[in-house]
């Protein structure tokens, strides 16, 4: 029977013309079967022959929209129907059944590709039966070793195939997962049928027929069936796995184009694909989301004057998947978003760009800012963090990237401040602080790697010199500062610290600046050498006697160092430590 | 055991809070009078637009226009008693449901307890866009993708929720000086923003970001930042009758639909809802609204933008942005396309 409906039908089939290649197409159709009645048409008008297997749970009315849509069509069968769950062996019993009655009713066949209902050509099936001849021989399927960890996304490897999975991971995910805990903690380890390795591989496949009889009519097939029903994802391993026993040469890649996200769900395609669809020069994509009439209309492309044989280069759209996968596990550091905002220290990048942060300098150098900003290549700002003012560089109202001046919306949210700072500008940004700034940036930036921070400890004291405040206040500033600054070297100190730090005590400072200076200036990207000038300094004088009333009062200003010239007082100290 | 472990008490109080909103929403039935009632024109599937509007006559084309192209399949509006021909104009329309109501705009929650009625009754099963009628809805690779792609995207992804931050749109120069058209694009007036200056923080208690920021918090609460308006927003969901809004459509309960930000470093797919509120109609609005007295914190936002707007300040600085595509808000991070390739 079979032989005489080929007979009867055979003159008016389209032939391919590529040689000796007949291909033959197993098409799985779950919902949207409208789409995939198109599909149908496509692969039959390029000359295969097609085997369409509906989804036992699409509704009578749409199987019967899609047969009457494909009724004029010769070189089509439908295959018996069955359940098929996602992740299920009814997947691969699918495609078996299909497969089994492509090949006995065309037997001419002799290049099986299965594709689903939502799986669009992209080239002509002419170019790929042209492709396919190439190489008749070859068995074009993606079947990696399953003991080579890494090729599944968000998933199980190895255990596929020691565990049992009687249970639909989408309906019962709970008891999937206790049931697979459950497994693990008893031990069990199934026992593979015997000359099996097992295989992974995408479930769009293209075969010879010699190898996929092989596979269907192999006499130990009711063993490898019942060994794969408890499986789990048989599609993505029974015919990787049984090719590596057939197959005469297996080219390990698969000539559907169809990516994954990180959740192990197909990425889709839409209209604003297509050019980049087109440069990929693979034959089939999947999957197209089903309202895409542009790119349903536009592909597959009109055939050529001459097959083209190129082989599928998807690396530039796999490149664009990639980034985007990226993009959706890692983000952009730096960024805090409305659908980014990650917890602390899982940042992934506190901040976008390398910053410096100077601390200290403007107190012993009062035009430090201006002469920076003269050198570098950089945003010099004053003190960002400062108490009276956001000081931008220039002092403007508003500044870079709209941010305004006023303290109060900075100090609602200082992170967030700093890092849009730093991520709408585009040149390097550098700023002073001090302890009377802003503190709670202090491990933020302590922990960013991003920051550069260089600290003179004690040099807070010398614009005090210059204050005419009566010597109580000035004693009480220095206490609410000290104390800041010691908070901030506790930080600095920690063994958390990620950022580059360079303390200087004042005295050390104030012993060598210039050198001092110069060396601060090493990773900032100075705009033609090393400065000639070394910016005015503050008048000194008075600092030593300063230092020795504070000390008389009852304060211990330590972090400006010891060894200023004052007067010795070390002695007691020694014999309290004692 | 930390106490703070014990997950019953939040969780007990974030669920009667959520059913005392159903129920209110369910006694508001009354107050909405059906004035054009086509929702027997929804279909399985349908995405569905609810908006509270008040004398918006002006806008209503352009933005009826906008949102069908978008790919809305039904609108439903809530005529809070307007007097500028709002409703006659929005009775005609072939594909708009029209309630109307003079109850208080604050006494329903700022119109949160009537539209948490309609998405009851009509918003079940739908993808529902909860919008105002000076929002328009920005997501990635909106310009060639409509926004079935998007929720069948989200569909497929198991989200329910999808997030869009306000941005303020604003025009250079004073707000009156260029006048607004009926039926044109009000974003070729009101086409700046801000970049940058958004300030986030986490409400521990219902799980969403609290942004705020923007033109209005640089210019009209430097004062009082924290009084700023606030802009996160989660204008499309997925209903469900057991779902409520709490607060415009600032925060939702029950809290998982407010999860719509990754936390470990990643970026989640996100959308922006330019703000067409600076036009040259706004001065009087803001007059007629600090009249009424039935805003937000007693109108405050408004007494402050008229203080600020009779002393004729125009929002723009030189660091705002000229908006071109949604391309360009995804560079300045403002938006993310997450892994929606």
């Amino acid at each position: 029977m079979v032989a005489k409906s080929r007979l009867g039908l055979g003159g008016t089939w389209p032939v391919c013309a590529a040689g000796a290649v007949q291909l033959g197409v197993v098409l799985l159709c779950h919902a949207r079967l409208d789409v995939a009645a198109r599909m149908a048409r496509i692969w039959v008008e390029g000359g295969a022959r097609v085997a369409i297997h509906v989804d036992a749970k699409a509704s009578a009315r749409s199987v019967a929209r899609m047969r009457d849509a494909l009724s004029d069509l010769p070189g089509i069968v439908f295959s018996r129907r069955h359940t098929c769950d996602w992740g299920r062996f009814s997947l691969v019993r699918a495609t078996q059944d299909a497969a089994q009655m492509l090949l006995e009713r065309f037997p001419e066949v002799t290049h099986v590709y299965l594709a689903s209902g939502s799986c669009l050509p992209l080239r002509p099936v002419r170019d790929l039966a042209a492709f396919l001849a190439l190489d008749p021989a070859c068995d074009h399927i993606e079947s990696v070793n399953a003991l080579d960890v890494g090729w599944t996304v968000g998933g199980l490897n190895e255990e596929r195939f020691t565990l049992f999975y009687p249970l639909d991971w989408r309906k019962q995910r709970w008891l999937f997962d206790r049931l697979t805990a459950l497994q693990r903690g008893l031990g069990i380890r199934r026992r593979l049928p015997k000359g099996l390795s097992p295989h992974l591989g995408s479930q769009w496949w293209c075969l010879t027929t010699a190898t996929l009889r092989a596979i269907l009519e192999d006499p130990r097939r009711v063993e490898f069936d019942r060994f794969f029903r408890l499986t789990w994802i048989p599609d993505e391993s029974y015919f990787q796995t049984l090719a590596r026993r057939h197959a005469i040469r297996i080219e390990s890649h698969s000539l559907t184009l169809a990516k994954f996200d990180h959740n192990g769900r197909p990425y889709q395609l839409y209209d604003d694909h297509a050019l980049m669809l087109e440069e990929s020069r693979c034959f089939v994509a999947r999957k197209v989301w089903p309202q895409a009439t542009e790119l349903l209309a536009h592909f597959p492309r009109p055939p050529g004057p001459q097959p083209d044989l190129s082989p599928p280069q998807p690396q530039r759209i796999e490149r664009l998947i990639n980034r985007t996968v990226r993009r959706r596990l890692l983000g952009r550091p730096g960024l805090y978003m409305q659908s980014r905002f990650p917890r602390k220290d899982a940042e992934n990048g506190k901040t976008s760009a390398p910053y410096s942060v100077f601390q200290g300098f403007s107190d012993i150098f009062p035009e430090f800012e201006d002469w920076l900003a003269g050198l570098l290549d950089a945003d010099v700002h004053g003190h960002l963090l400062g108490p009276e003012m956001v000081e931008f560089a220039g002092r403007p109202e508003i500044g870079p990237g709209a941010i305004s001046s006023n303290t109060l919306i900075r100090d609602r949210d200082p992170h967030g401040f700093l890092t849009a700072l730093i991520r709408i500008t585009t040149r390097m940004q550098v700023f002073q602080f001090s302890p009377r700034d802003n503190q709670r940036l202090n491990w933020f930036i302590a922990t960013d790697p991003n920051a550069h921070i260089h600290v003179v400890t004690g040099a807070w004291m010398l614009p005090l010199l210059e204050s005419d405040m009566p010597f109580d206040d000035i004693r009480r500033v220095t206490a609410l500062l000290q104390r800041a600054e010691i908070a901030q070297m506790d930080v600095l100190n920690s063994v958390w610290v990620k950022a580059r730090v360079h303390v200087h005590e004042l005295t050390d400072f104030l012993a060598r600046p210039q050198e001092m200076l110069l060396q601060s200036l090493q990773h900032l990207p100075l705009r033609d050498g090393p400065p000639g000038d070394m910016p005015r300094m503050r008048d000194l004088e008075g600092l030593a006697d300063l230092v020795r009333r504070l000390k008389n009062s009852g304060l211990r200003p330590h972090l400006a160092g010891d060894a200023l010239p004052t007067a010795d007082i070390t002695l007691p100290e020694r014999i309290a430590a004692e | 055991m930390r106490i703070g472990d014990v997950p019953f008490p939040g969780r007990l109080r974030c669920r009667a809070e959520r059913q005392y909103l159903v129920v209110r929403a369910w006694n508001r039935r009354h107050a909405l009078k059906s004035i054009m009632n086509r929702t027997d024109q929804i279909r399985k599937g349908d995405i569905l637009a609810f908006v509270t509007l008040r004398n918006e006559r002006v806008r209503l084309p352009y933005f009826l226009d906008y949102y069908r192209k978008l790919g809305v399949d039904h609108f439903l509006f809530v005529n809070n008693d307007s007097d500028d021909g709002s409703g006659n104009y929005l009775a005609e329309q072939p594909d708009v449901s029209l309630w109307w109501t003079n109850a208080g705009y604050r006494r329903s929650r700022f119109g949160m307890d009537w539209i948490n009625r309609l998405l009851m009754k009509y918003g079940h099963g739908h993808w529902c866009l909860t919008i105002d009628p000076d929002e328009f809805l920005i997501y990635p690779h909106s310009d060639s993708r409509p926004l079935e792609a998007l929720t069948d995207w989200l569909d497929a992804s198991g989200r329910r929720s999808f997030p869009a931050m306000l941005l303020d749109m604003y025009p250079r120069g004073n707000i009156e000086d260029q006048p607004y058209e009926e039926g044109t694009d009000p974003f070729q007036i009101a086409r700046w923003f801000d970049p940058a200056n958004y300030s986030i923080s986490k409400n521990a208690y219902y799980g969403n970001l609290w942004i705020q920021g923007g033109p209005r918090t640089r210019k009209f609460f430097t004062a009082e930042p924290l009084a700023g308006p606030a802009l996160n927003k989660t204008p499309l969901v997925k209903w469900h009758w057991r779902y409520a809004y709490v607060s415009s459509t600032h925060m939702l309960l029950p809290r998982h639909l407010n999860m719509v930000y990754d936390e470990s470093g990643g970026e989640m797919a996100s959308g922006c809802l330019l703000h067409a509120k600076f036009l040259s109609t706004f001065a009087d609005k803001s007059a007629e609204e600090l009249d009424r007295r039935q805003h937000y914190a007693n109108s405050k936002e408004y007494q402050a933008y008229h203080a600020g707007l009779r002393r004729g300040t125009d929002l723009w600085c030189s660091e705002s942005r000229e908006y071109a595509d949604w391309r360009q808000l995804e560079d300045l991070g403002l938006i993310s396309r997450g892994n929606w390739a």
